[in-house]
């Protein structure tokens, strides 16, 4: 038995050498290495792949899309993983990585043994590999261009930054900075760290108010704005423009403002559905296509319109998500050309 | 049969190993390849190091809780010193085995718990390795990235370096005279004391051995990654005691099996590839493998029980 089905795989694998560029994927094995489950982002990104991949897999785009998660969220545990999943004959590895350089010897290996890496999330440094990466210096970017469509005449800016000394912190604060620079009517007047974490930020927030001046909006960098709403709300203080970042405990306060004082805002962030992106794009790399090595993940944006839709789709304490579908993923490939 | 388990001790780590590469070989027949057992065992070559390197501490009856953390800093040295200014990256390597040495002689001079000792200085090493590497990156030396992916005629890399571990451990502390008095420190250091030996740079000689094979456990790491990680090695500390205990070594008495240690952290990466292999839920594997670990020690308790019965 196994061994007809290896052979079996062997004469599909020998059609498909001498297929023509648009070759069939439905004898190809995507598999999904993920390196931690432990948080509702990742949750919902496993539910996304089972959703949308577990689906192509039964259209039968695909013959399996198998997602494996490491116990322990380390590198070395991850790298181990990965040679696994070379030795099980998938074609292609979807990846959020630990790290971004520790798993390039396994990634080598991966490539060499003829297998398409697409990284995404937690990205790759490795030459070989796609990478579906965050423009995080753009998401920082965005809210100050928002604020400056709301707001004129400009002002005073609190921003509340995430945990010290990691890269996306950098990166989104470097961005809202960037974007105050082109619009001089706002000042940071203020900034925090919020750890990505509402109470957190609500202690951080409550700590600093006192000493601000009045603010006319709040740049924050995603679960921190509802934890910054309480704190200025117990201050007393008129609530300025918070920018959001997807949560459901944020949409939702903002539901009840826009509902009481006709509050609006805009909310930002990544969808945990990027893993389904990332499917796709594996399979179009694996059905042939040219596919540039370094895309670019869109943000998922909430406005005051699709609030409610949005609200309603999420469960509570998760955050807002979107799959994409083969369209999505092939016009992504097409935008970076 | 009984009785053979029991005077031999290494039989059952070797036993356990075939059984699970048995297993595997059925799983996923795949892994029956030079190239299948390359992929399966080459992650479990500085697991092995830094196994022997815990044993070295095993030996004289303490034990190290800072093991991931150092080999996580020498692979960061190995990613950045030692391929941008070789002879620095040297000096430093062995700036870290003295260091280690000195660790050993504190412990025993100032009679101070080594567990406590090396969980401290596991923080130590960690803001080193930050300090040297503060993002992820850096780059492997070639000559050591073209080692450990050799393809050496029949034998894979993985295997080959696994048989030379172990031969030199045993030969350094089963066979050598030196191997000897320092397990006897761990049996009972009085008597090694009053029969005229420095018990304190014994130790630190222990230690220091433990040193250089965390040094080495980082530069294969790193040779196989390619670049390195302040964190990347953190796991192995629980790894490698679970290896030397499941070679059969144990915590008292400088019972230690540097071979048994080279195989026990075989089996370990063997036992997560092989449940992985079995599709088993992430939320079960850490589990199952403690289950196997478990199964292994109650094999060896049911043995070595039964030994000193028929005494």
């Amino acid at each position: 038995m196994r061994n007809t089905t290896l052979v079996s795989a062997a004469t599909l694998a020998m059609m498909a050498a001498v297929a023509p560029v648009h070759a069939d994927t439905s004898d190809r094995r995507i598999a999904l290495s993920n390196n931690y489950a432990g948080n509702s982002w990742r949750q919902a990104m496993l539910e996304s792949w089972s959703e949308i991949a577990g689906a192509a897999a039964q259209d039968g785009v695909v013959a399996a899309a198998d997602a494996f998660t490491t116990s322990e969220n380390q590198a070395t545990e991850q790298a181990a993983q990965i040679q696994n999943l070379i030795l099980q004959g998938y074609d292609a590895i979807v990846l959020n990585a630990a790290s971004p350089t520790a798993l390039n010897g396994a990634v080598a290996e991966a490539c060499n043994a003829g297998l398409v890496v697409v990284s995404f999330d937690g990205i790759v440094t490795e030459p070989c590999a796609w990478r579906i990466a965050v423009d995080f210096q753009q998401m920082g970017r965005e809210q100050v261009d928002y604020l400056a469509s709301r707001l004129p005449d400009g002002g005073n800016l609190l921003e509340i930054r995430g945990l010290a000394g990691v890269f996306v912190d950098d990166e989104i604060s470097a961005g809202i900075h960037d974007g105050v620079a082109q619009h001089s009517q706002f000042d940071i007047v203020g900034a925090v760290h919020g750890d990505w974490a509402q109470e957190v930020a609500q202690r951080a927030v409550s700590g600093i108010l006192p000493s601000l001046p009045d603010i006319v909006g709040v740049v924050t960098q995603g679960g921190d704005g509802y934890g910054a709403a309480q704190a200025i709300r117990a201050a007393g203080r008129d609530m300025p423009i918070i920018v959001l970042g997807n949560r459901q405990d944020e949409m939702q306060w903002w539901a009840d403002q826009r509902d009481a004082n006709g509050y609006e805002t805009l909310s930002l962030s990544i969808a945990p559905g990027v893993a389904t992106l990332a499917f796709w794009v594996a399979q179009q790399i694996l059905d042939g296509q040219d596919v540039p090595k370094d895309l670019t993940v869109p943000f998922l944006k909430i406005t005051q319109a699709t609030l409610d839709d949005t609200l309603a789709q999420t469960p509570s304490g998760s955050v807002a998500n979107v799959t994409y579908s083969l369209e999505d993923a092939r016009a992504v490939i097409a935008g970076a050309d | 049969m009984r009785r053979l388990f029991s005077r031999y001790r290494i039989l059952l780590p070797v036993v356990s190993l075939a059984l699970l590469l048995v297993a595997t070989f059925y799983m996923q027949p795949r892994t029956m390849s030079y190239f299948g057992v390359n992929l399966l065992f080459n992650l479990a070559v500085p697991i092995a190091l830094a196994t022997v390197a815990q044993m070295c501490i095993m030996m004289v009856e303490d034990i190290d809780l800072s093991v991931g953390a150092f080999v996580s800093l020498t692979a960061c040295v190995t990613a950045t010193l030692l391929n941008d200014q070789p002879v620095l990256g040297v000096g430093v390597l062995a700036c870290l085995v003295a260091a280690y040495a000195v660790m050993g002689a504190v412990i025993h001079r100032l009679e101070l718990p080594a567990i406590v000792v090396t969980l401290g200085m596991s923080f130590v090493w960690g803001g080193l390795a930050l300090f040297i590497l503060p993002t992820p990156g850096g780059a492997s030396p070639g000559w050591l990235r073209s080692m450990m992916t050799s393809t050496p005629p029949m034998v894979p890399m993985a295997v080959v370096a696994s048989v030379v571990i172990a031969t030199v451990a045993h030969l350094l502390v089963v066979r050598s005279g030196i191997g000897t008095v320092l397990r006897g420190v761990g049996g009972n250091a009085r008597s090694v004391a009053r029969a005229g030996w420095p018990v304190i740079r014994l130790k630190a000689l222990a230690y220091g051995l433990a040193g250089l094979f965390g040094v080495l456990a980082g530069m294969a790491l790193v040779g196989l990654t390619t670049s390195a990680d302040a964190n990347i090695a953190l796991r192995y500390t629980l790894l490698s005691i679970a290896g030397v205990i499941l070679g059969g070594g144990e915590f008292t008495g400088g019972k230690v099996s540097p071979v048994g240690a080279v195989i026990g952290a075989l089996t370990l990466t063997l036992a997560a590839s092989f449940l992985s292999f079995l599709r088993l839920s992430p939320d079960w594997q850490i589990g199952a493998q403690g289950g196997i670990l478990i199964i292994v020690l109650m094999a060896r308790l049911l043995f070595t029980r039964r030994n000193t019965r028929d005494g």
